[in-house]
């Protein structure tokens, strides 16, 4: 079975995901990534989304457990390049993504986990 | 209303076609008080439209110009009412071209009907509702015209009103002008989320200073913006909320708790500034008018 | 008026939900953020279908109202059904696990929505989105 591929940058963690999930594609994903913080002593963990055209609910969640679960591992997590249609979509669908830390692209998202990558 | 059993407009039209349409532009030229059309192009329109319509009067004597035999002169009429609306006739001066046919045809039909009222009066009667008919037609697709360029100006005029502009690296403004309505306000929201992927900017400075009333849909949309753009990684500031707007929106229930929003675009600028991290510091004392 | 029957069995079925309503909003020429949102609300309500409803399955249909055109999708399952809708649809999206996840953002998203469910018996949700 494909597996969403994490690649690894200094002491962050990058995942970039294009495909449309199907769910055990997104719960091997949350297993791998919490996996991959331990083994890496990874303090951030990047997920690219501006590939993704559709963000439901579902797709929420995994994003909502990841961040979750990277902070009990003492990782800050944030989320990438969320296109403006799906921003749209989900205020309308009512999903806050609360804990969730969300910048517009990699750049800035990586600015944005570096004082985390920093700290030693 | 169909032609008398045996109409001969068809013949007639045929055998004097020629003598009609000199009449017809010699009457068009002499009423002509406005000269909008050269002689040639009068000539050369005249005789386009004639010709069309004694084709049509040959196969077609029903004088309904909706049938299929009447579609080439249909389409005279469209070309040539579309032509002279893009040169600033009115509705009037393109059915009146047509109408002013009926006085030449009607001259031939007592020539040739000089001894039979009846009959005159049939032929006359049939050649002047046919004419009549492709008048009005004349009038109905001036104003489809006309809607279609109205309409395509508005969509021009929203696409400019909305602009989004640049203040600062990664600082955006969109000065909102005019009322809004919910489809104009789903339009700018788009172009305002699309601008801050574009430009790679953080924060964007909505100023509704020039926004004269705010209902409930548009403070929801505006809302929602502010939502989008923050899923997104990026924050949006309302500024330009006068007195009576900040009434509207508490009276509206609105909750604008987690929006940050100042009187001004000049606030707005400075706050954004901070978030941004610049400082803007006078020259004179100091030589660097701008750190970032 | 095309019409396709999709049923609704495994997670697999849902992505292949979404592909034939994005194939079909496309089509009809839908706005991308009409798309998105459509398909976004087919992604809740095929999800719905399969985890509480047990599997089932869903027809994509294109329809017109005679100025406009519309996608129309209509959800079955013979689950247990849903016993208090007006709660569902009230309650909103919740961060939980609850049923009324999806159901009133599917409403939101679409033009048209209707549901009809009894318990015991299994629920419907059509689903209607129209063009400009």
């Amino acid at each position: 079975m494909d597996r969403i591929p994490i690649l690894k940058f200094g002491e962050l963690l990058l995942v970039t995901i294009q495909v449309d999930m199907h769910d055990r594609l997104v719960m091997a994903l949350q297993e791998d990534l919490t996996e991959r913080i331990v083994s890496n002593r990874a303090r951030g963990v990047l997920i690219d989304i501006s590939a993704l055209e559709i963000v439901d609910s579902f797709i929420g969640r995994m994003l909502g457990n990841i961040a979750g679960m990277a902070r009990m591992l003492d990782a800050q997590t944030v989320v990438v390049g969320m296109q403006p249609a799906v921003a749209i979509t989900l205020v309308e669908l009512g999903l806050s993504l609360t804990g969730v830390r969300t910048a517009l692209n990699v750049e800035r998202g990586m600015r944005l986990l570096r004082p985390a990558a920093a700290e030693q | 209303m169909n032609a008398p059993v045996r109409s001969r407009l068809p013949e007639i039209l045929r055998g004097r076609e020629s003598a009609i349409l000199s009449e017809w532009v010699r009457l068009q030229i002499e009423t002509d008080g406005r000269r909008r059309v050269s002689p040639d192009s009068i000539r050369q329109q005249s005789r386009e439209l004639l010709a069309a319509i004694c084709d049509a009067v040959r196969h077609d004597t029903s004088g309904v110009i909706t049938t299929p035999e009447w579609a080439a002169a249909r389409g005279v009429v469209d070309r040539l009412t579309h032509s002279t609306l893009s040169e600033g006739a009115s509705a009037s001066e393109v059915a009146m071209f047509v109408f002013s046919l009926k006085q030449p045809i009607f001259a031939e039909l007592r020539r040739e009907y000089a001894g039979d009222a009846q009959l005159l009066a049939d032929e006359t009667w049939f050649a002047n509702t046919a004419v009549d008919r492709l008048g009005l037609y004349a009038t109905e697709v001036y104003q489809k015209a006309r809607n279609e360029i109205i309409m395509r100006q508005q969509a021009e005029m929203l696409e400019l009103s909305t602009p989004v502009v640049q203040l600062w690296q990664g600082i955006l403004a969109l000065p909102l002008i005019g009322t809004l309505d919910s489809a104009r306000t789903q339009v700018v929201m788009e172009n305002l989320l699309a601008a801050l992927v574009r430009e790679n900017a953080e924060i964007a400075i909505i100023d509704i200073t020039g926004v004269p009333t705010v209902d409930t849909l548009v403070a929801q949309h505006l809302l929602k913006t502010v939502a989008a753009a923050r899923l997104m990684g990026a924050e949006c500031i309302i500024s330009g909320i006068r007195p009576q707007i900040a009434q509207t929106i508490i009276h509206l229930g609105v909750d604008l708790a987690n929006v940050i929003t100042k009187a001004t675009l000049a606030d707005a600028f400075s706050v954004a500034l901070r978030r941004a991290g610049a400082t803007i510091t006078r020259a004179g004392a100091q030589p660097h008018a701008v750190t970032a | 008026m095309a019409s396709e029957t999709l049923s609704i069995r495994t997670s697999d079925d849902v992505v292949r939900v979404r592909q034939a309503v994005r194939s079909v909003a496309v089509k009809i020429g839908l706005t991308l953020v009409d798309q998105t949102k459509v398909i976004t609300a087919a992604s809740e309500i095929a999800r719905n279908t399969l985890e509480y409803g047990g599997g089932g399955s869903v027809v994509v249909e294109t329809v017109t109202n005679g100025a406009r055109a519309g996608l129309r999708l209509v959800f079955e399952d013979r689950g247990p059904g849903i016993p208090d809708v007006e709660r569902a649809l009230v309650d909103g999206y919740t961060t939980g696990n609850g049923l009324g996840l999806g159901l009133s953002g599917a409403r939101r998203l679409c033009n048209e929505f209707d549901i009809w469910s009894q318990p015991g018996a299994g629920t419907r949700v059509t689903l209607t989105k129209w063009k400009g």
